[in-house]
């Protein structure tokens, strides 16, 4: 029961994934475009998680942490950049 | 009766981080696209983590943390990556398909007065330029 209710759910995280990529592709502004990063970067997270359960192994749980941290960092240097012009001053 | 408390958590996670990036797909402003994965994708992810901590205690001997702190992390770093985000939108001057609060307030008092926000309107402006030449003049 656990397998089929994990496919079902990469199926719906992998349309997650699509849709904020499309997103990323077309957004019609600046933040639209970080915004579908973050969302994307969250979804791969999710994704990740799935797959450690799929495959029973433990080993993507620091892969999804550096993923969350350097994601949050990239975030907010693209807001700091759009807002300030600089990053680092 | 643990495999079906998981199903639960997975099904319900899945169907939140599609919800949030469906929000961010078809809204119309990015005001709106904000709510989306702010919200409900952060709590989709949360329960997914939370089912996979569940998972990994159940099949191996200690409890396993590491879900928790991605989780704790997940939790602090969205509200602040919005409001970034929010704040870049706004320094940018973004359309936005909401009302403005101040052109109902101008309905409201035209009906009765007709002068309160014009005034709010009209003093905007006005002290924006007697702002203006003092920062030329001071250097």
């Amino acid at each position: 029961m656990l397998d089929s209710v994990i496919t079902i759910a990469l199926g719906l995280v992998a349309a997650a994934v699509a849709m904020s990529f499309w997103r990323l592709l077309r957004g019609p502004s600046m933040p639209d475009r970080i915004l579908a990063l973050d969302t994307l970067y969250i979804n791969s997270i999710a994704l990740l998680m799935l797959l450690g359960i799929h495959l029973g192994s433990a080993l993507f749980f620091e892969a999804a942490l550096l993923i969350a941290l350097m994601g949050f960092i990239g975030t907010v240097a693209l807001c700091k950049y759009l807002l300030r012009g600089d990053i680092i001053e | 009766m643990l495999e079906y408390f998981l199903s639960f958590l997975i099904l319900t996670g899945a169907a939140l981080t599609f919800i949030g990036s469906l929000g961010l797909l078809r809204l119309k402003d990015f005001y709106m696209r904000l709510h989306g994965p702010t919200k409900a994708t952060t709590l989709g992810v949360g329960s997914l983590l939370i089912a996979s901590a569940i998972f990994f205690s159940s099949r191996d001997a200690g409890i396993s943390l590491h879900e928790i702190l991605i989780t704790l992390f997940l939790f602090i770093t969205a509200p602040v990556s919005a409001h970034l985000l929010a704040k870049a939108a706004l320094h940018l001057n973004l359309r936005s398909f909401a009302k403005m609060p101040i052109k109902s307030i101008k309905e409201k008092e035209g009906a009765s007065n007709g002068t309160i926000g014009t005034q709010i309107l009209e003093d905007n402006p006005s002290s924006s330029n007697t702002h203006a030449p003092k920062k030329s003049v001071q250097p």
